[in-house]
């Protein structure tokens, strides 16, 4: 392929958002907006108990209730659905994957399983029947907790396994036990990765319309998939996959918690076909908390070996991972998306990791903010700095001393890091820091006794996100592909229609997108339109999740736009009567070399609609399509600080300065890429210090509304001091990388190291998350003693 | 059902709603004003303000009957003309906004704070907006809308 040298106009500009004059204006497409005529209401019955057989589920009442069309137990649909809920990565040869009816038919196996539902002519009568089903339970024992649920007398989540234990998985690299023995030092850790509620604001919403004529349906749902939910759910439905439109309209964000494809989704689509009429359910707070993906909840055994200069040599860890009661999409694979990184950006040479997955009576666990690699730096961090504390040495110095230097660099776990400067990042945070100054600062708070100490901690860090190479995926039994598709279509007015197979819920992939084309193209921005998450529109799409859309989808249409400007070359010459060598291209124009003699792209594009004057044999039409597989993952990094005021009278933490330090690769939008920094570190500092999702005994959730889990608001959280390096990714053509998740990967290891770092007056080593007064406080006690 | 009168964006509407019908989904529903967004409901969240007679507040917590006789101002009615308002505006530019899903009961609130402190600090600007929950921004880029509508 030809390479075109593009004058850049907007690419690496703060190009303001086209997305936004209509957010602004409430000019929405939410689905819950949506209203269609003999439009019906979904309600769905949940059990209260955790674990119970379901004896008798009676609906007779809610039948005669007012305004209500239909409703079904979970075992009068049973038959009805073609497969279980979609469960795309069975990571080991024998993963249990369990049945997963989109409703429970013979026991519940956490607190909101599904075990009824209710079709009623409005919200509130839905609502109002769903409370009239009488369901005949019988409480069975529970489990929670992820270690209590592999003891030989612990509840079985899953009678048809003899344990819950659901795989083990592992990866082994280097003479790992003679790394241990023969190490001058080791630290071993242990930290609990609590579970988190992702709480995009807008809650789910699925509504179906039925086209009896022709058997299609069309699905409006508020997800991040709209394709890989067309593909799976033709399978639970048995709705064919020509038969089943899928379109994501606005969507009010996701983190992970519409990467999946739920049970209300296949729900609605078959009480749509079974009544012939539109069927909508509209998701309510306190039903997400138990109806939607959880995130986290591990424990992670860590262990590090190291010479006495603190130079690690090996890397030790096992993981005890929550799966909740069912595999949802991708639960299996969550913590795996981790198993590479577990000795983060440090030359080691023995890398030893082990997952056990286990079933417990809880919401299931599925992709949250960074998935995997969250957990990951927070242990190699924490661990990091444990390291440096056992060998009197600055948490800088050690990581200094272990940094990956040398790209590209592979891994001890397997893989290849494609670009980086860790020493870059590093610097460039401790000068925006003022390092020194803050230990100074730290060192007198400490020597006058000062009830206000200062924590300073790091993470430097590094991520693979991109996802992702398919033949990857394939090795580690992923059910699906990595790769992503954009179609650039020059229509002959001169406006470019772009469809992309990406789904954004916040990202601003119109606007990032249109600044790709408009430079490469060389047409105002105006003129540039992105068509998204529409499965019929664009049938080509592995959508949006794992900072994938601009190092995935983005590349597509780069290249998309290159087959573009190919053929238009071909036109251009063959119209101006030159060779096409001849041509140079800039800004979306083609000049003959040395003369005033050229032709627009846009012109060109009229030219190809016409057909009147083409080569022989050339198609009409300017558009083309390009499918892009990624050769490797992404690799973004970089340098957090976060400092922290702790009162050690009443253990409050405040976060008082967040430094970050990013290397992203090109940046498209700075603006918009902020923007996803700030979001992410909020995401990460909230893990670190407010948010915990808490099961009592009998395992109803305790933090059951965002009254009692706590997502920050704007008093929280203090301004992020930004900056960046640029590494350019030699993998893709932009030198572009992820940069979603990254804040949310580096900030609770930055935080919680500021925690600890912040207590070593009183010989505090650890805290859980989130370190809330009373845990922070107690530990100050406990370190007196 | 009862029947109430309401202004909502200075239209006049008389409606026949139930005593328990919240005046969120009086708007969404029966008004067809969508702008308005619900996001939890427990009136933690904020995504659901509205003025009204000018003060913010949540209408998942409102009941429809009571706002009866009074003026309801959404984000529909917010931009004149065609033209956003400076606050909205402010969000376009500040980048204050990714989904967009909690922005019209964050810019109301703003609205409605910037009418009695048109000079805020960031501090206040930070606990004016205490019962609004962004989940995309991290509230930065949001702070520095308000402090742009408040010197636009």
């Amino acid at each position: 392929m030809a390479t075109t040298e593009t004058k850049t106009t907007y690419i690496g500009s703060p190009v303001e958002r086209k997305e936004d004059a209509r957010l602004l204006r409430g000019d929405t497409r939410w689905v819950d907006n949506m209203t269609l005529p003999g439009m019906l209401w979904l309600a769905v019955v949940r059990s209260p108990y955790a674990h119970a057989k379901i004896k008798k589920v009676d609906v007779s009442r809610a039948l005669e209730a007012e305004g209500v069309v239909a409703a079904f137990s979970g075992a009068e649909l049973a038959d009805e659905w073609a497969g279980s809920l979609p469960c795309a990565w069975p990571v080991t040869g024998d993963c249990r994957i369990p049945m997963h009816r989109p409703l429970a038919t013979d026991k519940a196996r956490y607190a909101g399983d599904g075990v009824a539902v209710v079709v009623a002519e409005s919200r509130a009568l839905a609502k109002d029947a769903a409370e009239l089903v009488d369901v005949d339970y019988e409480p069975l024992p529970v489990v929670t907790d992820v270690e209590e649920a592999l003891a030989d007398s612990a509840p079985l989540v899953h009678d048809e396994y003899d344990g819950n234990r659901a795989y083990t998985w592992t990866l082994q690299a280097g003479e790992i036990d003679t790394l241990f023995s023969e190490a001058a030092v080791t630290v071993k850790e242990r930290y609990r990765q609590q579970r988190l509620i992702p709480n995009a604001i807008e809650p789910r919403s699925v509504l179906v319309q039925p086209t009896p004529a022709t058997s299609e349906f069309t699905m409006w749902s508020a997800t991040q998939v709209p394709h890989i939910a067309r593909v799976t759910l033709s399978g639970t439905t048995g709705i064919p996959e020509t038969k089943l439109r899928v379109i994501a309209p606005d969507v009010g964000g996701g983190f992970g918690s519409k990467l999946n494809v739920y049970a209300e989704e296949a729900l609605c689509l078959l009480l749509a076909r079974r009544l012939g009429l539109p069927v909508k359910w509209t998701e309510e707070r306190s039903e997400n908390y138990v109806a939607t993906i959880h995130g986290r909840d591990m424990i992670q055994e860590i262990e590090l070996a190291a010479t006495e200069e603190g130079k690690i040599t090996a890397v030790r860890t096992r993981l005890t991972a929550a799966m909740g009661a069912y595999m949802q999409l991708v639960s299996p694979g969550i913590p795996l998306l981790g198993a590479w990184l577990y000795a983060g950006c440090y030359d080691v040479q023995g890398y030893d990791f082990e997952c056990v997955g286990v079933f417990t009576n809880t919401t299931p666990t599925d992709a949250y903010r960074g998935a995997g690699r969250p957990e990951a730096t927070y242990a190699i961090e924490r661990t990091v700095d444990a390291l440096a504390r056992k060998l009197g040495k600055d948490p800088v110095e050690i990581r200094r001393l272990n940094f990956i230097s040398e790209f590209p660099a592979t891994l001890a776990s397997g893989l290849e890091i494609d670009s980086g400067n860790f020493h870059a990042s590093l610097d460039k945070a401790l000068e925006l820091a003022g390092y020194d100054d803050l230990r100074r600062e730290q060192a007198e708070r400490r020597e006058r006794g000062d009830t206000k100490q200062l924590g300073i901690g790091f993470s430097t860090y590094v991520e693979m996100c991109g996802l992702a190479p398919s033949r990857i995926l394939g090795a580690i039994r992923y059910g699906a592909g990595g790769w992503d598709a954009a179609t650039v279509r020059c229509l002959p007015t001169g406006t470019v229609q772009v469809l992309i197979g990406t789904s954004p819920h916040g990202q601003g992939h119109v606007t990032t997108f249109s600044q790709i084309v408009a430079d490469q193209l060389g047409v105002p921005i105006e003129n540039v339109e992105v068509l998204h998450g529409d499965t019929t529109v664009i049938p080509l799409g592995m959508d949006t999740y794992g900072s994938r859309s601009l190092a995935v989808g983005g590349v597509a249409l780069y290249h998309a736009t290159e087959k573009v400007i190919a053929k238009a070359r071909r036109i251009v010459s063959h119209q101006l009567e030159v060779a096409e060598d001849d041509l140079e291209y800039a800004s979306g124009r083609f000049t003959v070399k040395g003369t005033d003699r050229s032709m627009a792209v846009t012109d060109a594009a009229l030219a190809a609609w016409t057909a009147h004057n083409l080569p022989d044999g050339l198609e009409p039409g300017l558009e083309d399509t390009y499918v892009y597989d990624p050769p490797n993952f992404s690799w973004p990094g970089g340098c957090h600080i976060a400092v922290v005021e702790i009162d050690t009278e009443t253990g409050a933490v405040e976060l008082d300065r967040y430094v970050a330090v990013d290397d992203v690769g090109t940046v498209i939008n700075p603006m918009i890429v902020d923007g996803q920094v700030q979001g992410g570190i909020a995401q990460g500092v909230a893990q670190a210090l407010y948010e915990e999702a808490v099961y009592d005994e009998e395992g109803n959730l305790v933090t059951g509304s965002m009254i009692n889990y706590l997502v920050p608001s704007a008093v929280e959280l203090p301004n992020f001091e930004l900056d960046r390096t640029e590494s350019l990714s030699p993998t893709n053509p932009m030198g572009v990388k992820g940069v979603g998740e990254t804040g949310t990967i580096a900030s609770t290891a930055a935080v919680m190291n500021a925690v600890v770092d912040g207590l070593a007056p009183f010989d505090v080593t650890d805290v859980d998350m989130p370190a809330k007064p009373e845990r922070v406080w107690t530990a100050i006690q406990e370190g007196r003693r | 059902m009862k029947r109430i009168g309401i202004t909502v964006n200075g239209v006049r509407h008389e409606a026949e709603v139930e005593p328990r019908q919240l005046l969120v989904y009086l708007l969404r529903e029966q008004l067809g004003l969508t702008g308005t967004t619900v996001g939890c409901d427990t009136s933690s969240c904020g995504a659901c303000t509205v003025l009204l007679d000018g003060e913010s507040v949540k209408s998942c917590t409102v009941l429809a009957v009571q706002a009866d006789g009074y003026e309801v101002t959404t984000i529909e009615g917010l931009a004149e003309n065609g033209k956003l308002h400076p606050v909205q505006e402010a969000f376009h530019r500040s980048h204050g906004l990714q989904c967009g899903y909690c922005t019209p009961g964050m810019v109301l609130a703003t609205v409605s704070f910037l009418a009695e402190h048109p000079s805020p600090s960031e501090e206040e600007i930070r606990h004016a907006l205490e019962g609004n929950l962004c989940r995309c921004t991290g509230y930065q880029k949001i702070v520095e809308a308000v402090q742009a509508a408040a010197t636009a």
